[in-house]
């Protein structure tokens, strides 16, 4: 079995219904430690779903598989999001959910390649990622390997130096094997990114440096798999970037609505409840 | 937990229960300092700052997206004319804080111990520190103060920062020396990095000794004994005299000698203490053993030709384990009761 490409075309169950598990995961987890970095899960978890289950290639028994397209998660406080990406995958064990953040556990509070199948880089130190996948994708190619790397960041992320160092370099060295996704929440660590660095027109910038620009809703599937089909099938001969905009807490309404932060705050007894929530939107 | 979980990434792990089924594993989310029984202020570092910039208006603040985790919040509540959001970009905080510095300002550049640095270093080193401008870098979480894993932990930061000539260095224990320190800083012609303890911030040194002061470029007995001299900064001080309340009771006398400022080192009160005689020496530092607290006393010692016994505790070379901060200090010997029972064991 398992080129994760043909489970795709085989599987009956709905990108939406992924969606939808990869959020609920996400919110058992934060239950667990009575927080953790929900808002941001619950915000990209489309975006996850329509990479593991649309477009990567890999082998869930086999996480180093060396045909697998390569996913770098540059943003290690979103651990939380990509653990149950990897557990709705198969490639982490669903069992272990509980055990998150907890001593001991292979899912740290913040995500690092050292502990965790799946994971390929270890984050934390936000605007390393871009970097690292354009050497990846330059091995890729020396190897000569089809495979994509997929490198997933923030809008954060936006305003390191290093960030548009791995931009530039990734046009200079033609990497069509290297897209580009930016999580666009319009939220940092002090404020609204807004308000930070990232002033506007993401997509106009990436593409007057050379990149196939996309920019599209990132909580709507569809827009997100065609997204996602025009950066793998383009023949640009470089690389692709996709700027998702995205909402906090999507899919709890009651989160949604609130005062929106880095770090959402979600009391003792509100857990259950947002599971409740999610619950009446559950996809048919 | 084993010191090299990448060999353990395969292995599956199942939830630990006690005798009752009940959940035993800590969270790792328990990221506050222990510090029982000790009174706490908050945001001393802010406040402060505030304080000092109503007598001194040519101070500024910058963050670099992280101005409601350093406390500097505050400051940019109080003055928001005064405070620059430089978002997520620690290379330029540091450029534009030289910049501010050449035209005059002086300026509070604050972030996490570990992107000042590491990412920012070399626009320290030639931007501030070759040019001696008065920029001050405040970073919180030094040294092993999260369990979030070694992205957060900078525990090589103090090595860093002693190689970098014109270096003022300030590691403090709790919010009586920030209280004492930000003021002092801000009169000081040159720059300085100071770890940040941040939040509710335990009031520990007065405690022990009331009319403990502050004072840049001095260390200073907080407690004396005949037994062991432990020299020791930031919150391993707090450690340092919980111990010797602890040892009290096994009839060692531990005398405390706190340190807060690394550089320039107070090589005189340091010789006049450990050149008494007939006691053990130990440092405790929240850093790595290389090139920090310990090595810095271990070469005032041998190079003046005063030879104690000495011993060292800090953390060792390596990168540090994620999990719940408790778990960690256990694991890694900064508890109170680790430290008694290694300073027992070499006496
Ligand atoms: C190099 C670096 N600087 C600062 C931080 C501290 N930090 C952690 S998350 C964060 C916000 C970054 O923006 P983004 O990833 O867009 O945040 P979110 O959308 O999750 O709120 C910051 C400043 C970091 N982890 N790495
Ligand atoms: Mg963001």
């Amino acid at each position: 079995m398992t080129e994760a490409s043909r489970h795709h075309a085989t599987s009956n169950v709905s990108l939406a219904q992924r969606a939808w598990n990869i959020r609920r995961k996400a919110l058992l987890m934060g239950e667990v430690q009575g927080q953790g970095y929900i808002g941001q899960a619950l915000g990209v978890a489309d975006v996850l779903a329509a990479s593991y289950f649309h477009a990567l290639e890999y082998r869930s028994e086999d996480p180093e598989w060396e045909g697998r397209d390569r996913f770098l998660l540059s943003i290690g406080h979103y651990a939380i999001a990509l653990y149950s990406v990897l557990m709705e995958a198969g490639i982490l064990p669903e069992d272990e959910l509980e055990t998150y953040g907890m001593d001991d556990s292979r899912m740290p509070m913040s995500g690092m390649a050292s502990y965790t199948p799946g994971m390929e880089i270890t984050g934390g130190s936000l605007g390393h990622g871009l970097g690292i996948a354009v050497g990846m994708a330059m091995g890729l190619k020396r190897k000569s390997n089809p495979a994509f790397v997929y490198n997933l960041m923030s809008d954060g992320e936006l305003g390191e130096g290093s960030t548009w160092e791995a931009v530039m370099s990734g046009v200079q060295h033609k990497l069509d094997n290297l897209i580009c996704l930016v999580d666009f929440n319009n939220q940092q660590a002090d404020g609204p990114t807004r308000d930070a660095l990232a002033t506007g027109e993401e997509e106009k910038k990436w593409a007057a440096f050379g990149w196939h620009a996309q920019r599209v809703d990132g909580n709507d599937l569809d827009a997100v798999v065609a997204a996602f089909d025009a950066a793998r099938t383009t023949d640009h001969p470089g690389p692709r970037v996709i700027i998702f905009d995205t909402r906090m807490c999507k899919g709890v309404d009651f989160l949604e609505s609130r005062e929106i932060t880095h770090f959402v705050r979600v009391e003792a007894d509100e857990w259950a409840k947002a599971l409740a929530k999610l619950e009446e939107g559950k996809p048919q | 937990m084993t010191l090299a979980s990448m060999k353990r990434k395969y292995e599956p792990r199942r939830v630990h229960t006690g005798p009752n089924g009940e959940r035993v594993a800590t969270s790792a989310m328990i990221a506050s300092l222990e510090a029982e029984g000790y009174d706490s202020v908050p945001a001393p570092f802010g406040n402060a700052l505030v304080e000092a910039a109503r007598k001194d208006d040519k101070i500024v603040g910058l963050s670099a997206d992280l101005a409601k985790y350093t406390d500097l919040h505050v400051f940019a509540n109080a003055m928001p004319d005064r405070f620059y959001q430089m978002g997520m970009a620690e290379q330029l905080l540091m450029s534009a804080a030289a910049g501010l510095a050449r035209e005059g300002f002086n300026p509070f550049a604050t972030t996490y111990a570990v992107f000042a640095s590491r990412r920012a270093y070399d626009f320290i080193a030639m931007a501030i520190a070759e040019e001696n401008l008065p920029v001050k870098i405040c970073c919180a979480l030094p040294g092993l103060t999260t369990g979030y894993g070694p992205s957060h932990q900078a525990t090589e930061d103090l090595a860093i920062f002693r190689g970098l000539p014109n270096m003022t260095i300030v590691d403090p224990c709790d919010a009586d020396d920030i209280l004492g320190m930000v003021p002092q800083i801000a009169a000081h012609d040159g720059p300085v990095y100071s770890r940040l303890p941040r939040g509710k911030v335990p009031s520990v040194l007065t405690r022990h000794k009331p009319d403990y002061r502050f004072e840049l470029g001095k260390a200073q007995v907080i407690r004396d004994g005949k037994d062991v001299l432990i020299i020791s900064t930031g919150f391993m001080t707090m450690r340092a005299l919980d111990a010797a309340v602890k040892l009290e009771a096994d009839n060692i006398e531990a005398a405390v000698l706190h340190a807060p400022t690394i550089k320039p080192f107070d090589t005189e009160t340091i010789l006049a203490e450990a050149g008494k005689g007939g006691r053990l020496v130990v440092t405790a530092e929240n850093h790595t053993v290389v090139g920090g607290l310990g090595e810095q006393v271990a070469r005032t010692l041998l190079t003046n030709g005063v030879t104690p016994t000495f011993r060292m505790i800090g953390l060792p070379d390596e990168f540090l384990e994620a999990g719940a901060l408790p778990t960690l200090h256990d694991m890694y010997g900064l508890t109170t009761d680790k430290v008694a029972a290694q300073i027992k064991s070499w006496l």
